[in-house]
């Protein structure tokens, strides 16, 4: 699935967009060295068939829903990890303006998420070395589902890190993960098919069509071993570290915020019971017209890992939800007075 | 200009899978000549069309292109000579805009600002395309597909246009604007198709392909109410002539 | 949505993106980086952020107006994207559960309030967006991403893919017609089905680059695609992002919102 802009922090979109388009232009420049003019129109086109093949979908045998094909494996395949990377972001960029499928500044995560996986690092260190010019049908569809599913659980977990560290969701760690995981597993056994069955076909029917493709484009991505190795020890790395600060700046999130709030202790936090919650809110929430809460300090500018979680109260005063109303209401007004002004010179 | 012979001797040409689509192709087209291309499908029309600017180099034999002999060296600037129309006006149309489209050619042709939009101006007024200029292909219909195609090629100003069914997909008016236009041009010409009637209007010469070998050569009238012969290359008399 | 559907949907979108109003005769470039500030201030705001979102929907109504884009077609298009948002963000209410305020004896949660942020957020960045390409056609935005610095090799290809998604579409179309006719019911549209269907659009689309790539190589192309210089920015382009980057200033770092509503609180007492 594709992150969406609501859910992201600046600083996450951000380091996300540097990041893609830093691989993009490493693409690019790897590509322009070697490229066989003829990859030039037929990366165009390809990206239009990802899109195309997106679009058509298919019945899951046993679940009765549909689902459709991702792209990132068979464009590595077919292309090798440069074009395809730059197919897939154009597919995404161009998904995420006419589609509103994924934000325009969650594009740069989703890039990442959906090309840089499969293009740089499970084409190059998992089904090139498994599969390679392979012939055997089982043994493509054995290495297909393994990169596919491979791929598309790196995506997923990408997503589950991307919106936990941007904070705008509550969803914890374990549950997001049983939310996502799951289903990618599923979606990329299905992709891991798909693409094995491509391959199968495009053998049958054009067997020269693979090898003249293979021979128009650069080399691949000459990888060593001990680079891989660092560059996983680093993420490994990153990865712990953003976790232990997430958790302890956030150590319990109701505690916390119950504290903030009312400045007692804690409300009891199984007991949802009228009594208590009246209490406390007939302490300090009370709806009276010029009450409000006492700030807690300016907002920050980023959602980041200041322990500052203010704006609830500017969120729920009576003068925010007034102003709220009326400023709507002029937008409204505003739209429908221009409208009827076109209406009337058209 | 008297530079502007087109000369096939001996042509054979083999595709990768061991096709064998020309086998020993001859003829001559001087300058100003309008050619019928005409034989049934799988007979080599296309492949032939296809060595006329070296997107294909004969297997063996020589094309000769003007005082240029068709090499791998040559067929760029062959390419400045020689523009070909394709069957498929959506594979020639690749650019976002019909603007950007009819410019492409002259850019590569390292022509300034100037003058490229002068030539665009120019090829898209003899296709009546002026007002089609800032739409994308897209939204354009087949007939306007088709003379956007040509309006592109044109516009690098070619000596010699050879056209692959130009007429397939259009409707009788965008095919009579065809016809009228082709008439007017004035260079050599080079249309393969399977529309004889077109051939019987607009070319005054006709070459018959059969198997990959040239089967008749001569003028259109004669040898298209050549009835035996036409059938015998599983083709038949232009409508025009069956029913007279 | 189906495949037709969504095959006319992208149809209409690319459509209105030639209209001809003072909108969609902005400098590309321009409506790019207004955009792009815009949605980076929107999902700058914490996370329980609501109130002040509610002057920043002034920029999209804006644009549809004025670039006379249908406002229904856009609330459409923002409702079928958004389960993805939704569905992450629903948990909130729940897991974040504090209790921030009463409004007409209802308690609402902290939760509730992430939510709604959550939502706002997401109608604003997802129209800012939408109306991005309605009123600036895709060509124009690849231009303006190309002159803005990304790589021409990448921008081209966006060209390419633009110019034929509605040609490979009516493709599978076609493809996808043949098989549902002949396919009783949902048999026949099962997974091995799909692959070859697939593998055919493979084919054929490969073909066609081939085709593609002889037309170019007949017109000159020798590997780089050229490109004519365009438009330059007038006073209007920069006034717009003058105005744009005022209006993000202010709204993001001022009260106004609460301002208006302490005054009327005042006039109604």
């Amino acid at each position: 699935m594709h992150m969406a802009d609501a859910l992201l922090s600046p600083a996450v979109g951000t380091t996300l967009w540097a990041g893609s388009v830093a691989v993009g232009g490493y693409a690019s420049k790897r590509l322009k060295r070697q490229i066989d003019d003829r990859l030039i129109p037929l990366m165009g086109v390809l990206g239009a068939f990802i899109f195309a093949a997106q679009m058509i979908n298919f019945t899951i045998p046993g679940t009765g829903s549909s689902g459709h094909l991702g792209g990132g494996m068979i464009l590595a395949i077919i292309l090798g990890p440069h074009a395809a990377f730059l197919v897939m972001a154009s597919v995404l960029t161009v998904q995420a303006l006419f589609f509103a499928d994924g934000g325009l500044l969650a594009l740069g995560c989703n890039i990442w998420n959906l090309g840089f996986y499969p293009c740089y690092l499970v084409y190059p260190l998992l089904y090139k070395p498994l599969a390679g010019e392979s012939q055997n049908p089982g043994r493509i569809v054995a290495v297909s589902l393994v990169s596919a599913v491979a791929a598309l659980q790196l995506g997923a977990f990408s997503v589950v890190m991307e919106t936990l560290m941007s904070g705008k969701s509550e969803l914890s760690f374990g549950a997001f993960l049983l939310l996502m995981q799951p289903i990618h597993l599923a979606i990329g056994i299905i992709e891991g098919f798909v693409t094995a069955g491509i391959i199968h076909y495009v053998r049958s029917a054009r067997p020269e069509l693979l090898e003249s493709m293979a021979a128009s484009r650069p080399l691949g991505v000459s990888i060593s071993l001990r680079k891989v190795m660092a560059t996983f020890v680093a993420l490994a790395v990153i990865t712990g570290a953003a976790l232990s600060w997430f958790a302890s700046t956030h150590p319990d999130g109701l505690e916390w915020s119950i504290e903030k709030i009312t400045g007692k202790g804690e409300l009891p936090e199984q007991d949802h019971g009228i009594a208590p919650v009246l209490r406390g809110i007939q302490e300090r929430t009370a709806f009276l017209p010029d009450y409000g809460f006492k700030p807690a300090g300016n907002e920050p500018k980023k959602e980041n890992a200041a322990p500052a979680w203010p704006g609830i109260e500017a969120g729920t005063s009576a003068a925010g939800i007034i102003g709220a109303a009326i400023v709507l209401g002029l937008i409204l007004l505003i739209g429908a007075g221009i409208r009827s002004f076109r209406g009337r010179n058209a | 200009m008297s530079h502007h012979i087109i000369e096939f001797k001996d042509v054979f040409f083999r595709y990768p899978d061991g096709t064998e689509a020309l086998r020993g192709i001859y003829f001559r087209i001087t300058h100003g000549e309008s050619v019928g291309i005409v034989g049934a499908n799988g007979s080599g029309k296309s492949t032939l069309l296809q060595h006329m600017n070296g997107c294909l180099l004969p297997t063996s034999g020589t094309v000769t292109i003007g005082d240029l002999p068709l090499t791998r060296k040559t067929r760029q600037e062959i390419r400045r000579k020689v523009g070909i129309i394709f069957q498929n006006p959506d594979d020639q149309l690749f650019m976002p805009t019909v603007f950007d489209d009819v410019a492409f050619g002259p850019l590569n042709l390292g022509l300034d600002e100037a003058c490229v939009r002068e030539r665009v101006h120019r090829a898209l007024g003899m296709v009546h395309g002026l007002d089609l200029r800032d739409k994308p292909p897209h939204h354009l219909s087949g007939g306007q597909k088709s003379s956007v195609a040509i309006a592109s090629v044109i516009a690098m100003e070619p000596d010699i246009l050879a056209l692959d069914e130009p007429a397939a997909n259009l409707d009788p008016r965008s095919r009579r604007s065809l016809i009228t236009f082709l008439k007017t041009f004035k260079h050599s010409k080079m249309i393969a198709s399977h529309d004889l009637d077109l051939i019987l209007d607009v070319c005054e010469r006709c070459i018959v392909i059969g198997d990959g070998r040239v089967v008749a050569d001569g003028p259109s009238a004669e040898i298209l109410s050549n009835r035996t012969m036409l059938e015998e290359n599983s083709l038949e008399l232009p409508l025009s002539l069956q029913r007279g | 949505m189906t495949f037709d559907a969504q095959y006319f949907d992208i149809g209409r979108l690319d459509r209105l993106s030639y209209g001809d109003t003072f909108v969609h005769h902005l400098d590309a470039r321009v409506k790019v980086i207004a955009t792009m500030l815009f949605l980076f201030t929107v999902i700058s705001f914490p996370k329980y952020e609501v109130v002040a979102l509610v002057p920043f929907f002034l920029f999209p109504v804006l644009l549809a107006t004025l670039g006379e884009i249908p406002v229904l077609f856009i609330l459409k298009k923002v409702l079928l994207v958004s389960p993805f948002a939704i569905l992450i963000g629903v948990f909130n209410p729940f897991l974040d559960t504090g209790t921030v305020a009463v409004i007409a004896g209802i308690p609402i949660s902290a939760g509730v309030v992430s939510f709604f942020s959550i939502l706002l957020k997401f109608a604003l960045t997802v129209s800012a967006a939408l109306l991005l390409i309605a009123t600036t056609s895709f060509p124009g935005v690849c231009h303006a991403l190309r002159r803005l610095g990304l790589p021409p090799l990448f921008v081209s290809q966006l060209l390419f893919l633009y110019r034929y998604i509605f040609v490979l579409m009516e493709e599978a179309m076609r493809i996808t017609r043949a098989r549902d006719m002949r396919s009783f019911g949902t048999r026949g549209a099962g997974i091995k089905v799909f692959a070859r269907l697939i593998g055919t659009l493979f084919v054929r689309t490969v073909d066609r680059a081939e085709r593609i790539y002889y037309a170019m190589l007949s017109r000159g192309f020798q590997g780089d695609i050229p490109s004519l210089k365009r438009a330059r920015i007038e006073v209007t382009d920069l006034a717009y992002l003058a105005a744009m980057v005022m209006f993000l200033a202010v709204f993001r770092f001022f009260r106004i919102t609460e301002g208006i509503g302490g005054f009327a609180q005042g006039l109604l007492r």
